[in-house]
């Protein structure tokens, strides 16, 4: 798409034929690679409370960041204003990092084009008109009020982006792209006697509003969210200590995301801080474990036709049958690691240095039947929805938050419980898995990943599994007594 | 000042566009990072930013906008785009702007700015994050790696302007210094860190005193181990103390109360917490992290009794939220730069209490002192408590080994109800704060 392309140089002035003088000066002290990220990002949110459209935002953030790589080290500046004479000053302070005479004295550009677009949205969701959205809302409001008379507080968030990047690099190339977002999000709360409990629902990616039905319509998420609340106004105490777990396909996927996603990035295994580093080839998961990282999905929250460094995303394997195979490289690490990119240098806006990142990352499906896997449990726990996660890659040590949970007795899904953390060791959990489903789900599209203080968004997935032994961090130890 | 006047003619053309009432924010921010890694500089980064938030109210509709091109194209745009939304969203009869009469500017010197974190050159910087991160390796032989030390500096300028007539401005700075050693015995790693933050540079502590205590924290996790499911008490040190004041204030704020969404909804003026438990929101610190003249709504800043002696005295309000309960605001309006104002916490705090931390760990015959808590495991709705943790084990007073990979859980009612000992060692390192505490009656989750 030609106007993609040239979105900058047509609306913002920016000269195309200046994109050279500015890398020269960002070169200008020396540093081996240099780098211009130009960015445009139109934001639009509305939000519903008490059936009331209160609020509705839109707003704009355009800016270019600046890098300078030499050797290990990075300099970075950054300007919200596209002016020539602010660019280069930008470009002198990125280009302070290295000290010495320039090696570059002229680069020549060209423009590469985009080989896949795994986002081919006709009609984004920001440019559409607010009224529509608005209907989506007020939908979703309504159904969460129908599902029980027990729905006692509604809120819903409707909000979508639209982000221009142009990301010139002094090897040459010129990348453009035109990233779409929308997400809609449903909260609820359940009230009997004094007894209140909360549910959350919601989905989306990198699509426009024609995602927003059949199993993914308002009226769903909003069904989901008001069920949960109702689940949970029954949940009893949840279980402390111990024992086998089986995870529900889709979100509960954020196992891998903590466990081990994190403890891949590259940056981390450089430095030789990650619980994971130096195990390449190495066994780190049960042989029924293979771990996908893939940025090409159409559509998925987490998929990018290039990553923020203007490299093509990929779909890259990091554990294939329980043997390490790989790290999430950007363009520093994999420069000093001597490996090769793999489309994961992401970062949060123009103000923000890229760094590896997770896109979306996922386990393939075995071949055993859900409905057998719990089953086999004899007692355990059965979680199938999650809030978020956190991992000390160092000591390799992550949690991840069940959101609702059941005991499975007798190989029956019994009685709901409360929300508990649940506690790993990265390294060392994916070894105790003893069963896969073959029923591989991605989540519906809700992930935001925080690291160093940016976010970006992920995606996650992951058949029915069983983990023969987890930590459940719930209150009671009674029922303790009915899992030894 | 400039600020002022952008945000004051934002207002005006609002009303001219056809706004019956308008406010605009603007913030300008110089900011300054650099890291360290196994003393080479990793990165060095520096940049000038600007943004201004705008809301307007027609009749009790509302939208907002943000942008960070101030040319007159681009706010022409936004301000038609902003009128625009305002139509289509719903009457609501709590929107609007203070009274009139609400309005002020807390009139002392609160001591935000500093000049001498900007006099630093950046050779100043880097060095200090230099010192942290030797200091820190030169500890111990068992530290060889870190994750590296960092230095950042920030200084900028918010201003607010209201269509009732109210402008005003303050200056701010900032800045930090970090370092995050990698410990390793017996082939296992850990890593662990220490920082200090001030508003003046003259007020951090010395680069030596912040890298060995990071060392001190990371040397004392070496040989963690997880310890058998149990119900003991908990002694949570200043940094994971203060992670609890963080759901207290969720649990306060009152968009949670006005929609039923915090377990302490309903119980204004009842007994909530032990008798040892007082919170306050005091905006009028000198130096603090989150004092202010005036709020994001250009309410002058106070002092508000959050809990006193265990008595649930005020939530905390903006004009909305306050509104929506019948209550008066209290300066609690955060204001971003996207948004309508929301709820923040001024400098929300828990006063140092009769004692030391080490008599509280030798009241402890059998026990977790926890140091670091990690997860989300927390629901403001039930009050339900569920988070990974790690720390020392204590037996008969003293600590006896590192622990990991367990999980600590309760309810937030509850603990407050069984806060045992308060410390008397509060420090401000952040806008909430809180002392050693000692809270009884936690499941401690492992094997």
């Amino acid at each position: 798409m030609a106007s993609v392309e040239r979105f900058f140089y047509d609306h913002y002035g920016l000269a195309e034929s200046s994109l050279a003088r500015y890398l020269e000066a960002a070169l200008s002290e020396g540093g081996d690679y240099a780098d211009l990220y130009f960015e445009h990002t139109t934001t639009s949110s509305i939000l519903l409370d008490e059936s009331l459209v209160k609020t509705a935002t839109e707003g704009i953030s355009m800016g270019c960041g600046i890098r300078v790589l030499s050797g290990e080290q990075t300099g970075y500046g950054y300007t919200d204003d596209l002016a020539p004479e602010r660019i280069l000053k930008a470009a002198k302070i990125a280009a302070r990092i290295a000290s010495g005479p320039a090696h570059v004295s002229s680069v020549g550009l060209s423009t590469i084009a985009n080989t896949h677009d795994f986002y081919p949205v006709a009609s984004p969701a920001t440019e559409r008109e607010l009224t529509e959205k608005l209907e989506l809302v007020l939908r979703a409001d309504r159904a969460a009020r129908a599902y029980d008379p027990r729905i006692k507080q509604v809120r819903v968030t409707f909000g979508d982006q639209i982000r221009h990047v142009l990301i010139a690099g002094s090897d040459g190339r010129v990348v453009t792209d035109f990233q779409p977002l929308a997400r809609l999000g449903v909260f609820s709360i359940a009230k009997e006697g004094s007894k209140l409990q909360s549910g959350t629902s919601g989905g989306g990616g990198r699509v426009g509003l024609e995602f927003f039905q059949g199993d993914r319509s308002p009226e769903y998420f909003a069904g989901e969210a008001a069920r949960q609340a109702i689940v949970q106004l029954e949940a009893r105490e949840a279980p402390a200590g111990e024992m086998e777990v089986v995870l529900g396909p889709g979100w509960p996927g954020i196992l891998l995301h903590e466990a081990v996603g994190h403890g891949l990035e590259a940056d981390f295994n450089r430095k030789g801080i990650s619980a994971f580093s130096g195990r390449i080839g190495q066994r780190v998961a049960s042989e029924l474990c293979t771990v996908i990282d893939d940025g090409t999905i159409p559509g998925r929250r987490g998929s990018l036709n290039v990553d923020d460094e203007g490299e093509p995303t990929q779909k890259t394997v990091l554990i294939e049958n329980g043997i390490l195979r790989g790290y999430l490289e950007d363009k520093l690490s994999a420069g000093i690691l001597k490996t090769t990119r793999t489309g994961n240098g992401r970062r949060e806006s123009y103000e923000h240095i890229p760094m590896p990142r997770m896109t979306n990352t996922y386990m393939l499906a075995g071949n055993d039947d859900p409905g057998e896997i719990l089953r086999s449990v004899k007692h355990g726990l059965y979680a199938v929805s999650f809030g978020g996660g956190q991992v000390d890659i160092t000591n390799g040590k992550f949690v991840f938050s069940a959101s609702e949970a059941y005991l499975i007795e007798d190989g029956k899904v019994a009685a709901p419980v409360k929300g508990a953390t649940l506690i790993g060791d990265g390294p060392t959990v994916l070894t105790r898995v003893t069963a896969v489903g073959n029923d591989l789900k991605l989540d519906p599209g809700i992930g935001t990943c925080g690291k160093d203080g940016q976010s970006v968004p992920v995606g996650v997935g992951i058949p029915t599994i069983k983990v023969s032994r987890l930590t459940v961090g719930g209150t009671s130890l009674g029922r303790l007594q009915s899992f030894q | 000042m400039r600020l002022e006047q952008v945000a004051g003619e934002l207002v005006d053309r609002a009303k001219i566009a056809g706004a019956t009432a308008a406010d605009v924010v603007v913030r300008e921010a110089d900011e300054f990072s650099t890291t360290l890694r196994m003393g080479k500089i990793e990165s060095l980064k520096e940049a000038a930013s600007k943004a201004l938030g705008l809301r307007v109210l027609i009749g009790i509709r509302s939208a907002t906008s943000y942008s960070s091109d101030f040319s007159e194209r681009s706010l022409q745009r936004l301000l038609e785009r902003t009128i625009a939304m305002a139509k289509v969203t719903s009457e609501d009869p709590a929107s609007g702007l203070p009274e009139r009469d609400q309005l002020g500017r807390y009139p002392g010197e609160l001591n935000l700015f500093s000049s001498d974190v900007d006099l630093l050159s950046t050779e100043d910087r880097i060095q200090l994050a230099r010192r942290a991160e030797e200091a820190a390796l030169g500890a111990d032989p068992r530290i060889q790696n870190s994750e590296g030390a960092g230095f950042e500096a920030s200084q900028g300028t918010v201003a607010y302007a209201n269509s009732l007539g109210f402008v005003g401005s303050y200056r701010a700075s900032y800045c930090a210094l970090s370092v995050s050693p990698i410990a390793r015995q017996n082939g296992s790693m850990q890593r662990d860190y220490w920082y200090s933050v001030a508003r003046r540079a003259a007020a951090l502590e010395t680069p030596e005193a912040v890298g060995r205590k990071a060392a001190q924290r990371v040397l004392r996790k070496l040989g963690a181990r997880k310890v058998s499911t149990c119900q003991v008490p908990v002694v949570f040190d200043p940094e994971t103390a203060r992670s609890l004041l963080s759901h207290i204030f969720d649990a306060v704020r009152g968009d949670a109360i006005y929609r039923s969404a915090s377990f302490l909804t309903g119980k204004l003026h009842q007994k909530i917490a032990n008798d040892n438990v007082t919170i306050l929101d005091d905006g009028l610190r000198s130096g603090g992290f989150g004092s202010r003249p005036f709020d994001g709504e250009g309410i002058p800043s106070s002092v508000t009794p959050v809990i006193e002696k265990g008595l649930l005295q005020n939530y905390l309000l903006n004009c909305y939220t306050a509104r929506k309960l019948g209550l008066r605001t209290t300066g609690n309006a955060s204001r971003g730069i996207a948004g309508p104002p929301g709820v923040g916490p001024k400098n929300f705090y828990l006063p140092p209490g009769p004692h030391s931390p080490e008599e509280i760990v030798r009241s402890v015959e059998n026990g977790f002192y926890v140091t670091e808590l990690i997860g989300f495991g927390v629901n403001t709705v039930t009050g339900d408590y569920s988070r990974g943790a790690g720390g020392m084990w204590v037996e008969k007073g003293k600590f006896a080994y590192p622990v990991e990979e367990v999980t600590i859980a309760g309810n937030l009612a509850e603990m407050l109800n069984h806060v045992e000992m308060v410390g008397s060692d509060l420090e401000f390192r952040s806008a909430l704060a809180a002392p050693t505490l000692l809270i009884s009656g936690l499941t401690v989750a492992g094997t």
